[in-house]
Parts: C-alpha cells; sequence; structure tokens
C-alpha cells in the first residue's frame, strides 16, 4: 500500500466522558498548505498535541512519510522532521532570541557532555559547532527580520516579535512538516500581512508543508490550498477552499442558523 | 566593511583583553594568597571552595534545569565515604578514589533522577529529602562504613608529593575547584546546557524540538551529584575525620541556600552564595569574637532564640537574609551585582 507524505487516520481521543475528536482522517501531499479550521473548543489544537506527541490517541494512526508516529515520543517525532508552533506562546523566557531559535538546532547538533565541557576556542569541536549553527540561525533572523531583537531576552518581547521567534524556532528544525497554531492570532493587519509572506515563502522557497490552524477566514483562504473543518471533534467537510466556504453546515457553525 | 559577525564571541569566555588581565590576576592571587595568611585561613578558603563545588552542581539543577533537591547531603556523604573507602579497603590512590566515588554518587544521582521525572515541586522536595535521610541512616548502619563511630581519612599522597597541610591540600582543591568551574561553564553555554534551561522555562516547547526531557532531567541530576561527590571526596580530608551526623538534613537545606541566595541560573552567584554563607557559618559560630556586639548577641541567641541553650545565632543570620533577598532580589547576590554594573555603566545619570 502506498502512503501518501502524511496520512491521519480515523483519529480518536477522548478526556474522561468528552470525545475530544471522533474519527478525524485526511492526508497532506508534500509543499502542502493544509489548513484546519473550526469554532473554539472544535479539538484543533488537540489534533495538533496528537501529530506532535503530547497526547496519545485511543485510535486511529498517524503516518508521516514512512513512520507510524502515533506512539512516538515528541522529541523523536521532531527529529524525523515535523515541528511546531504554539497557539499560546511556548519560549524559553531567560534566553535572547539567538539562543532561543539556536535551540530549534538542538537535533542537527552533536554536542554531548564531554565535548561541551571542553570548549576551549574555536577551533575545539564545540566552538566549531556553535559558530556553524549560529551562522544557520542568524540566517533565519535575517529572513524573518528580527536582527533589532537579536540579543535581547524573549520574555519581555512585544506578543507579535514573540510569535515570529517561535516560528524562527521551528524553521530552525529544518522540518519537512511544519505545524502553525494559530500564528496570527492577537495581530494587527499589518503584522497579518508579513506573516502570509512569510508562510507564502516557507511554502516556496523552503518547500516545507503546513499544516495552519487559524481564526482569520480570509487568511485561510488566501493562502490554504485545501481545508479541513471540524466541529466538536468531528469532520464537517473536507476540500479546496471554495468549496469549504460554500459548505451549509460550516456556514452554520460559523455564523448560526440562518446564516 | 565587513559585516560579518563573530558567532565565537557568544559564547567566548573572555569577551576582552581586560577580562583575560583580571582572570590572570584572579588566579595567581588564589595561587598565592597561602603564603600570607596563616593557616586557619588556608582552612576556610578550602572548606569554602569545596563549598563553591556543590553550590555550583546544585545550581545545575535548581537553577539551570528547574528541578529542586533537598537531599544533596547524601551526595557529599556519598563522595566522603566512598573516596576514603576505596583508599583504605581497596588501596586505590587519593586521585583515582575520587573520581569513582563521585561517579559512584552521580550513579545514585541518575537513580534519584527517574522518580524525579514524573514529581515537581514539594514532592520532588520530599523524594529528594528522603533520600538525603536514608543514605546516612543506611551508612551508619553498616560495619564497612564505621557505622556511628566514623572513619579516619588516611594519609593524602598524590605520587611522590604527601598532602599533610590544609596548605599543601589547598592547591589541589583550588586547581579542581577552578576546573570543575570552567567545565560547568562551559557546558551550560553549548547544546547541553541550553537543553537544560529550555526544559526549565517551557518542558513542553523543548520536547517538541527534539530535547529528551527523560535522558536531560536525570543527566542533570547525575552531574549535579558528582560535583557534589568530588567535593564530599575532598571534604573527607579537609576534616580528616568523618561520620554519618556531618550529613545532615541542614547541611542540604544551607547547600539549598547557597544556590538561592548566590542567584538561581547564575555560575557567579554559586560562587558568592558559597562564599558569604560559609563566611558567615565560619565567623557567627564564634559570635563572641564580633567586635562590640558579640556580647549582646551571645546573650540574645542564648536566651530568646535557642530551646537548647546553643547560641544558633549563625541560622537566624541566614534566615534573615535569605528572607531579605527574596523581598528585595529575586535574583540573589548575582541580581545585586547586575544593577550595580548597570549603575556604572550609566553613571552618572
Amino acid at each position: 500500500m502506498e502512503f501518501s507524505f502524511f496520512q491521519v487516520d480515523n483519529l480518536s481521543i477522548s478526556f474522561g466522558g468528552i470525545k475530544a475528536l471522533q474519527d478525524i482522517s485526511f492526508t497532506m501531499n508534500k509543499g502542502e498548505i493544509f489548513s484546519v479550521i473550526g469554532p473554539n473548543g472544535a479539538g484543533k489544537t488537540t489534533l495538533f498535541n496528537c501529530i506532535s506527541g503530547l497526547y496519545k490517541p485511543d485510535q486511529g494512526n498517524i503516518r508521516f512519510k514512512d513512520n507510524s508516529i502515533e506512539k512516538m515520543t515528541p522529541d523523536k517525532i521532531a527529529r524525523i522532521g515535523i515541528a511546531r508552533t504554539f497557539q499560546n506562546i511556548e519560549l524559553f523566557d531567560h534566553m535572547n532570541t539567538m539562543e532561543n531559535i539556536m535551540l530549534g538546532r538542538h537535533i542537527h547538533m552533536k554536542t554531548g557532555l564531554f565535548k561541551g565541557m571542553f570548549l576551549w576556542g574555536k577551533s575545539s569541536f564545540s566552538g566549531k559547532e556553535e559558530i556553524q549553527h549560529r551562522e544557520k540561525v542568524e540566517s533565519i533572523i535575517d529572513l524573518l527580520e528580527l536582527q533589532n531583537v537579536r540579543d535581547k531576552f524573549v520574555g519581555a518581547l512585544p506578543y507579535g516579535t514573540q510569535k515570529l521567534i517561535e516560528l524562527g524556532r521551528a524553521l530552525a528544525l529544518e522540518p519537512e512538516l511544519l505545524l502553525l497554531d494559530e500564528p496570527c492570532a492577537g495581530m494587527n493587519t499589518e503584522e497579518k500581512q508579513d506573516m502570509i509572506f512569510w508562510i507564502k515563502d516557507i511554502q516556496d522557497d523552503l518547500g516545507i508543508s503546513i499544516l495552519l490552524i487559524e481564526h482569520d477566514m480570509k487568511m485561510v483562504m488566501d493562502i490554504s490550498d485545501r481545508v479541513l473543518a471540524i466541529n466538536f471533534g468531528k469532520p464537517v467537510t473536507l476540500g479546496t477552499p471554495d468549496q469549504v466556504q460554500q459548505n451549509k453546515e460550516v456556514l452554520k457553525a460559523y455564523i448560526g442558523e440562518d446564516g | 566593511m565587513d559585516m560579518k559577525r563573530d558567532y565565537y564571541e557568544d559564547v567566548e569566555l573572555f569577551s576582552s583583553p581586560v577580562v583575560v588581565f583580571w582572570f590572570i590576576v584572579l588566579i595567581g592571587s588564589l595561587y598565592l594568597f597561602p603564603m600570607f595568611v596563616d593557616n586557619y585561613y588556608v582552612y576556610v578558603a578550602n572548606y569554602i571552595a569545596i563549598n563553591i563545588i556543590v553550590a555550583a552542581g546544585l545550581n545545575l539543577l535548581v537553577g539551570f534545569t528547574g528541578q529542586i533537591s533537598l537531599g544533596h547531603a547524601g551526595f557529599f556523604a556519598i563522595g566522603a565515604y566512598g573516596t576514603v573507602i576505596l583508599m583504605i579497603k581497596a588501596g586505590f590512590p587519593f586521585l583515582l578514589a575520587l573520581p569513582c566515588a563521585a561517579l559512584v554518587a552521580a550513579g545514585f544521582g541518575f537513580l534519584l533522577g527517574l522518580p524525579a521525572l514524573r514529581l515537581e515541586g514539594p514532592y520532588l522536595a520530599i523524594a529528594t529529602l528522603g533520600f538525603g535521610l536514608t543514605i546516612t541512616q543506611i551508612i551508619g548502619r553498616v560495619e564497612l562504613f564505621g557505622g556511628r563511630d566514623g572513619l579516619h581519612a588516611p594519609d593524602l599522597t598524590i605520587g611522590p608529593w604527601v598532602l599533610d597541610t590544609d596548605k599543601e591540600f589547598y592547591f589541589l582543591v583550588i586547581t579542581l575547584t577552578i576546573f570543575l568551574l570552567l567545565f560547568m561553564r562551559n557546558l551550560i553555554k553549548t547544546r547541553v546546557g541550553r537543553a537544560f534551561i529550555a526544559i526549565r522555562d517551557a518542558d513542553i516547547a523543548a520536547e517538541t524540538m527534539g530535547v529528551n526531557i527523560v535522558f536531560y532531567k536525570t543527566l542533570a541530576f547525575a552531574i549535579s551529584a558528582f560535583y557534589a561527590g568530588i567535593a564530599g571526596g575532598m571534604y573527607a580530608f579537609v576534616l580528616k575525620f568523618i561520620e554519618p551526623e556531618i550529613f545532615t538534613l541542614l547541611m542540604s537545606i544551607l547547600f539549598l541556600a547557597m544556590v538561592v541566595v548566590g542567584g538561581l541560573g547564575s555560575m557567579l552567584g554559586s560562587v558568592a552564595g558559597a562564599v558569604l554563607l560559609c563566611w558567615l557559618d565560619l565567623k557567627l559560630r564564634n559570635i563572641l569574637d564580633i567586635p562590640y556586639l558579640g556580647e549582646w548577641l551571645k546573650d540574645l541567641s542564648e536566651n530568646w532564640f535557642s530551646i537548647t541553650g546553643v547560641s544558633n545565632i549563625q541560622y537566624i543570620v541566614f534566615g534573615s537574609i535569605m528572607i531579605a533577598i527574596m523581598l528585595f532580589e529575586p535574583l540573589g547576590l548575582y541580581g545585586i551585582w547586575i544593577r550595580m554594573k548597570k549603575y556604572w555603566r550609566t553613571w552618572p545619570f
């Protein structure tokens, strides 16, 4: 049997009596921007948490390339090429921007306990590695125009900037699949525009496939190749943005009975 | 103009020639200092240096990785007993016995780190506290370890040299302390240290960025225990005699106090905290030596603060310092240092 790039089959999870996800299935093609929409509490973030290994689903499979990932730990899932951002920012507050993004290089670096202790100068193993990966991080900082906060601690930075640093940290992982959980939440129009450009760039230039959760319908319809709508943990419809926009149940969920 | 940044700057130990100069002055004066003072102060310096090693190790666990331990006196005891017993019973030379005993301590640290994966905050505090208390109970009951009678440290020889005075031992202690601090500083600046800090600040994000939480949390416990073990091994030779009663819960709490007073998550802080608390501890044991206030403090302590009639003013002073630090400067002595630096940089504005 041929597997697609990324595939979710009959995924279900419940917390006590609440069925957070029921029978969610979809496939993603490489290079696609795929959006998941739904009202608050529909189960979108739960879906992301299952994919990144934070929750273990009760039923169903998640396949990424040739791996079955539903039982893997989060760090293994990161290693095979899935990165994510969080709806509520999860940055390392006591590190600066550079170091936050450097953590995204963790899986690509090799310095362990002893090599780390022997950081004697530029030509030591860990010294060389630090320099090499900092160059890579600098290119991400340039891409996202974060130069002016490069050496600032992230805890005190504005919300929109923090969201960008999270995106940068996820990019530093060089993932093949990027999960973005409401990347534009709480941003003003201008910041949103920039974010849309970057997401398009990430898809086009870096060739990263993107799974997106977003509430801004205009943005979703603009950039998505396909959209999955869910409500109360159940799939409502799956299709191109135009098809989903015209679906009666989607309209009902978002606008109300007579919408 | 070359706009390319030198990325090594970010992790460099010496950011300028001035720093190199002061570093050499510091190291030089540390090595020359025993020539100018009498033996008691060399003993004090040994005592402080050993506590600095424990504080640095504990800070890695508490300050950098965000876990807690009230059982470091246990690792300290394992290091002390391990070193002495390996030397007496197995005939190991000191320089082999010390790292072996510290590795045993690290092994126990790893084991204690396993339940710590599921415990946080007060629960972890209780678990580690239990460990610290149990270790000394076990040591006190095993004949091999000298039981309640304790053990005498054997003569300390390294190759042809016999280190039988505090001054001779000092050079060994200070060298090890400097290297252990530099190792830890390097570790924190590179990949492993970043993973520790990431786990402390946002463990879920660290996990989804590929940091193996199980590995790094237990590693932090093991390294921290290793440092305490090395320090314990040397402490046995400062005291020349060890017994289980030395390694009390109070000792664990003092280690933690050094880290908190010095500044959580700061290497300089661990050094400052250890220096301050050790010095106060030794000074306040002889409160009568304090000019003017000595007599009065002794009366105060014996009449009002102590139920046993033994003066305990040092703990009252520690307690007051800790309360003051928590209230006014949660970053500890390191926070005060940062503020001073800022003040002078912008002075006179």
